[in-house]
């Protein structure tokens, strides 16, 4: 693919341990093989295949209907597949109802037993089990430490908080140690503020038990705190599967790009190309931009070169090097965040391009206002060139 | 000062703002007064008099005598009710039968109001439409229906018979059996509309997570479905079982001599006796004995409603 070989071969050396996934011997602890379901005409999961090691956190991004749920749903046992094969553990899952399967789910509704205590809630699938009244006790007790909730466990589920809930619901899908714990929007109902937070509590929990987690989400962000790989779903397929950094640097399409963070995509063909550079001629931007690796493909070929916004420099005065890499225009919109601007700048061929600056020192006024005629360039370096 | 000056809008305006609340809260106290509790008195008045041949066909409670009004308490009625043993086998009669048909309506109604509570959009219209469309027809229409199915010479009677599974004609009709297919019949929509209503708004994603916990799907019903549907079930069993109580026409036309209820009694007693006393007092203790069920069901719906929020 477009993604430098040489580039992941120099990223460390236990890859084996570490990236599972990089090791052809690895065996996949989840294996979806060549799923689909259909609902009617409908394919909401089109031959899906995907392999998930073990103590992996593992996420489902995309939008929404792009099958992210009906995947979780078919490893929990809601939903049979229409064609294909899933195993867990190696154990083909075919006609395993949700009841014997060893996954625990954490609802996007957490779905608390309303009329059971917080206590009860945790406990029911270990009474489920037939476990020793003193051993629930003891697990449900640790288990309600782990999430903090020791205080609340005689609580009924209206009585608490929406960070509570989540923590109660997280803690009865845990409870049973599942070899899989699936998690369907798991941050979905919290507040931007509770959601940072619980984030980084879920990752340290995840560490802590060792389960394998699976987790289905549409924030990006979410995603790239918490996973170890994502997979990017758009309509019942798989875009790309890779670790948050691939994904953002290396990503392997225009769909990948948007919905990982921000990006200026700018069309255009190549014209000039060796084992070591690529040049790519672009009426849109209205400039020649120089890459600095090969890229695959034939003269005269469109392509999309992908800019991220915080790669891009701003400047009132041009660039000493004005071949290639840039552009002028007039700013048109400007946001100033705190911590960093972004400016909206208006090129002459009428393209309008995203900036974002880092205000690392304290200025006396705006660096720039409406209407002033910049320059934006950029390094060799700081696209991706992508050709779907 | 500019109170002068208001217009006839603008004052009833602001008297609508000081007692309009008071205005739209006292219309149904005011209809209930009317037609509920003036009623009541009226009865509760009645039967505390002593039956005689006059017009009305009792002794009036208050009397003027040497300018001071005395009042005749008869205490009478009630105590008869209590001698006479048919008054009591008729009470129990009709709670025993009003509490197997409300039984049996719950039996059937709740696969039905679950079915419908899980169809699929159009379909649940559907479904619910044909839950309500038999109220569009006369319920004493729909009863007599039921004479020609369970006759002698019946529906059912001529297709067993045409059929050769039997050789002599099944007696359904004037038996306590066809007492209770058609309570049964009529009340069903009363018992499936709560059900319904309480099962829809339960999130499938709890029996999902029973499930997920490992409960086989009759476990997970048993334990999560069925105690959530719980102020359905109430709420369905109090709207049958109250009416079915004092059930008439039903026992009337479909019940035998024997298929005694509190509804004939009364009946009997006014029309046939001639008897407003006695009648009074058998509906108002028969007032009496719904009474506590609704107020504990109102004590039910109260203590839910606190739940939810």
């Amino acid at each position: 693919m477009l993604v430098s070989e040489a580039v992941l071969e120099h990223v460390h050396e236990d890859v084996h341990k570490t990236q599972p996934w990089n090791n052809p011997d690895a065996v996949p602890y989840i294996r979806f093989e060549n799923v689909t379901k259909k609902f009617g005409d409908f394919y909401a999961v089109d031959d899906v295949s995907l392999d998930i090691y073990r103590h992996e956190l593992f996420a489902l991004l995309g939008g929404s209907g792009c099958g992210k749920t009906t995947l979780l749903r078919m490893l929990a046992g809601f939903e049979e597949p229409t064609s294909g094969k899933i195993y867990i553990d190696g154990v083909d899952m075919a006609g395993v109802p949700a009841y014997e399967r060893p996954t625990n789910m954490m609802f996007q509704s957490y779905a608390l037993f309303p009329h059971m205590s917080v206590e009860q809630n945790v406990a029911f699938g270990l009474v489920q089990d037939g476990v020793s009244r003193s051993e629930i006790k003891e697990l449900v007790a640790e288990m309600l430490g782990l999430v903090q909730m020791s205080k609340f466990a005689k609580r009924k589920p209206h009585q608490l908080s929406g960070g509570q809930r989540q923590r109660v619901a997280l803690a009865r899908s845990l409870v049973k140690r599942p070899k899989v714990l699936l998690l369907d929007e798991p941050l979905g109902a919290l507040d931007k503020k509770l959601r940072e937070q619980t984030q980084f509590e879920l990752v340290n929990i995840q560490e802590k038990v060792g389960t394998t987690f699976v987790m289905v989400t549409h924030d990006q962000e979410e995603a790239m705190t918490m996973a170890s790989r994502i997979a990017v779903m758009n309509e019942g397929v798989i875009n790309q599967i890779g670790t948050p950094f691939e994904l953002y640097e290396y990503p392997n399409s225009r769909y990948t790009a948007n919905f990982l963070g921000q990006v200026n995509l700018i069309e255009g063909v190549l014209v000039d190309d060796d084992e070591k550079y690529a040049v790519i001629k672009s009426e849109e931007a209205g400039c020649d931009i120089y890459i600095d690796h090969a890229v695959q493909g034939h003269q005269s070929m469109t392509f999309w070169v992908a800019l991220r916004p915080e790669r891009l420099r701003i400047t009132k005065q041009a660039p000493s090097e004005t071949k290639y890499n840039c552009v002028s225009g007039k700013v048109e919109e400007i946001g100033y965040l705190g911590g960093i601007s972004t400016y909206h700048v208006r090129l002459e061929s009428g393209k309008r391009i995203k900036v974002t600056e880092p205000n690392s020192t304290r200025q006396i006024e705006p660096r720039y206002t409406w209407e002033d005629p910049v320059w934006v360039s950029w390094e060799a370096g700081a696209a991706s060139v992508l050709n779907k | 000062m500019s109170s002068d000056k208001l217009t006839i809008k603008q004052r009833f305006d602001r008297w609508m703002i000081k007692h309009g609340r008071v205005l739209v809260i006292g219309i149904p106290y005011f209809w209930l007064f009317l037609f509920f509790l003036v009623p009541f008195l009226i009865v509760l008045k009645i039967s505390f008099s002593v039956a005689e041949y006059a017009q009305p066909p009792y002794t009036p409670l208050f009397e003027w005598i040497d300018e001071g009004i005395a009042i005749t308490l008869n205490f009478g009625n009630y105590l008869f009710l209590l001698s006479d043993s048919l008054y009591a086998t008729a009470y129990l009669n009709s709670i025993r039968i009003a509490a197997i048909s409300t039984i049996i309506t719950l039996l059937i109604g709740y696969p039905m109001a679950y079915g419908i509570a899980r169809a699929q959009g159009s379909m649940r219209s559907v479904l619910l439409m044909l839950v309500i469309l038999p109220f569009w027809t006369s319920f004493l229409i729909r009863v007599y229906a039921w004479i020609g199915i369970l006759d002698r010479e019946g529906l059912i009677n001529a297709f067993l018979l045409w059929a050769g599974i039997i050789s002599e004609p099944l007696i359904m009709r004037q038996t306590e059996f066809a007492v209770y297919v058609g309570i049964v019949y009529t009340y069903l929509p009363f018992m499936i509309l709560p059900l319904y209503s309480t099962l829809e708004k339960m999130d499938v994603s709890l029996v999902e997570a029973a499930l997920d916990l490992g409960c086989k799907p009759w476990q997970a019903f048993a334990k999560i479905t069925l105690p959530l549907s719980m102020p359905g079930i109430l709420a369905g069993s109090l709207l049958v079982f109250i009416p079915a109580v004092g059930e008439f026409v039903i026992p009337e036309l479909l019940g035998g001599p024997n298929t005694l209820m509190i509804g004939r009694t009364l009946w009997n007693e006014f029309f046939a006796n001639r008897d407003w006393p006695i009648a009074s007092a058998v509906a108002i203790a028969m007032l009496i004995f719904l009474v506590v069920p609704i107020m504990w069901f109102q004590h039910i719906q109260t203590k839910q409603e606190e739940g939810q929020q």
